[in-house]
């Protein structure tokens, strides 16, 4: 049994609320975040997300907590949120 | 169904020795623990005889204050929907509550998470909160107690007459500043300081790490934020967080002001974190957004840093 972050919840924690502008903003964040590393997710159909990277390397998740641990695959290392590049680079 | 018509389900963790069945046993005597479905690891270790009054199989008990006792046979899912089915067919009692008792080894993150993930377990009851006892002699003597007292609302030092609790007490509140410390003799506790109240103010910040004790690697790191801060930031940062850091977060708490009346609940034990609670009036004037981590290296200003960034970005 996997207990990261929910993932086997139906609706996952941080995406109970909000409705389709929270989404739309959670994967407007996201993408912020995501770009620092070169990757990049999108929204399909409000049901699940594409997560892509710049060598056309594309996996389909479920949920918020799926997307970081399939990023951290895509790049090689875990995307550290306290890593002082990536909050310079956030401003 | 709604929160509020869920039962109410209490967790009772706690090392080894740690005096968990010896409080559970007072518990049971008491009146106002009547209607309650306890389940333990092995009816025989709690001393009821004396309040038994209808054994329903091998494995049931009613007390004489129609508190509901049984042992748990293997999963806790598969116990806590047995109980459901029972009390639905008149086999037991109706109960308003339940109180779990772990092993003395348990890790709780697991067992909260398939009170929260079981699809039938989380539509009828809810996790109301993780007790944890430490006794007195031994205190905070492995990892396991450090994760058990990390996890928990209500701690409870048992054996206060034999060590020095004060010191405990001590020790368990700069450890997890968000729980309530009581004290116990004998298994001796009030039911209702240990299993009523709502939430708790959580704590100023700790002033810097070098202030702070380390339990076994783990401190506490608390955090305020003046501004409200953005509910689909917080999700976006809190899960990023505990997918690159999430061993080392044994715990996080916290109230955050989010633009509405009351504030939003956030409670995660590990990486698994429950559905945020909409609370309708803070616990005090101060309505700033304040949150507890507990864990192992953390670094409280990089957190607060990180999150600040992360909501700003979010308002850009």
């Amino acid at each position: 049994m996997c207990a990261l972050c929910g993932v086997l919840l139906n609706d996952h924690w941080a995406e109970q609320e909000g409705g389709r502008r929270g989404r739309t903003l959670r994967v407007g964040l996201v993408n912020r975040v995501l770009s620092h590393y070169g990757l990049e997710l999108g929204d399909w159909a409000g049901r699940v997300y594409v997560l892509r990277d710049r060598k056309g390397r594309a996996t389909v998740v479920d949920n918020l907590g799926v997307v970081w641990t399939e990023a951290a695959r895509l790049v090689g290392r875990p995307l550290d949120p306290l890593d002082p590049e990536l909050v310079r680079a956030l401003g | 169904m709604a929160e509020a018509a869920k039962t109410p389900v209490a967790l009772l963790t706690g090392f080894l020795g740690s005096g968990k069945t010896t409080l559970l046993s007072r518990l049971l005597a008491r009146p106002e623990l009547g209607e309650t479905a306890v389940i333990v690891n092995e009816l025989g270790e709690v001393a009821i005889d004396h309040h038994l009054l209808r054994q329903v199989d091998e494995r049931t008990v009613v007390l004489g204050n129609g508190c509901v006792c049984c042992t748990l046979r293997g999963d806790l899912a598969d116990e806590l929907r047995d109980l459901l089915g029972r009390r639905d067919r008149g086999e037991i009692p109706p109960f308003r509550r339940v109180v779990v008792e772990t092993t003395g080894v348990a890790d709780p993150a697991p067992i909260v998470y398939t009170l929260l993930s079981e699809p039938v377990v989380r539509h009828h009851f809810r996790l109301e909160r993780v007790i944890a006892t430490v006794d007195a002699v031994h205190g905070l003597r492995a990892p396991e107690s450090v994760a058990q007292a990390a996890a928990a609302d209500r701690l409870v030092v048992t054996k206060a007459d034999l060590a020095d609790a004060g010191a405990l007490e001590r020790e368990l509140a700069t450890l997890n500043p968000a729980a309530d410390v009581l004290q116990s003799s004998f298994g001796d506790v009030e039911p209702d300081a240990l299993l009523g109240g709502g939430e708790r103010r959580l704590p100023e910040p700790t002033p810097s790490p070098a202030d702070g004790r380390v339990h076994a690697g783990a401190r506490a790191h608390c955090i305020v934020f003046d501004e409200p801060l953005d509910w689909a930031a917080f999700g976006v940062w809190l899960t990023m967080l505990l997918a690159a850091r999430g061993s080392d977060v044994l715990r996080v708490k916290g109230l955050l002001d989010v633009g509405g009346a009351g504030p939003v609940l956030v409670n995660g034990v590990q990486h698994v974190v429950h559905p945020p609670l909409h609370l309708d009036a803070w616990p005090d004037d101060d309505r700033r957004s304040r949150l507890v981590f507990i864990g192992r290296a953390l670094d409280g200003p990089a957190l607060e840093r990180s999150l600040a960034a992360f909501t700003r970005a979010a308002g850009r």
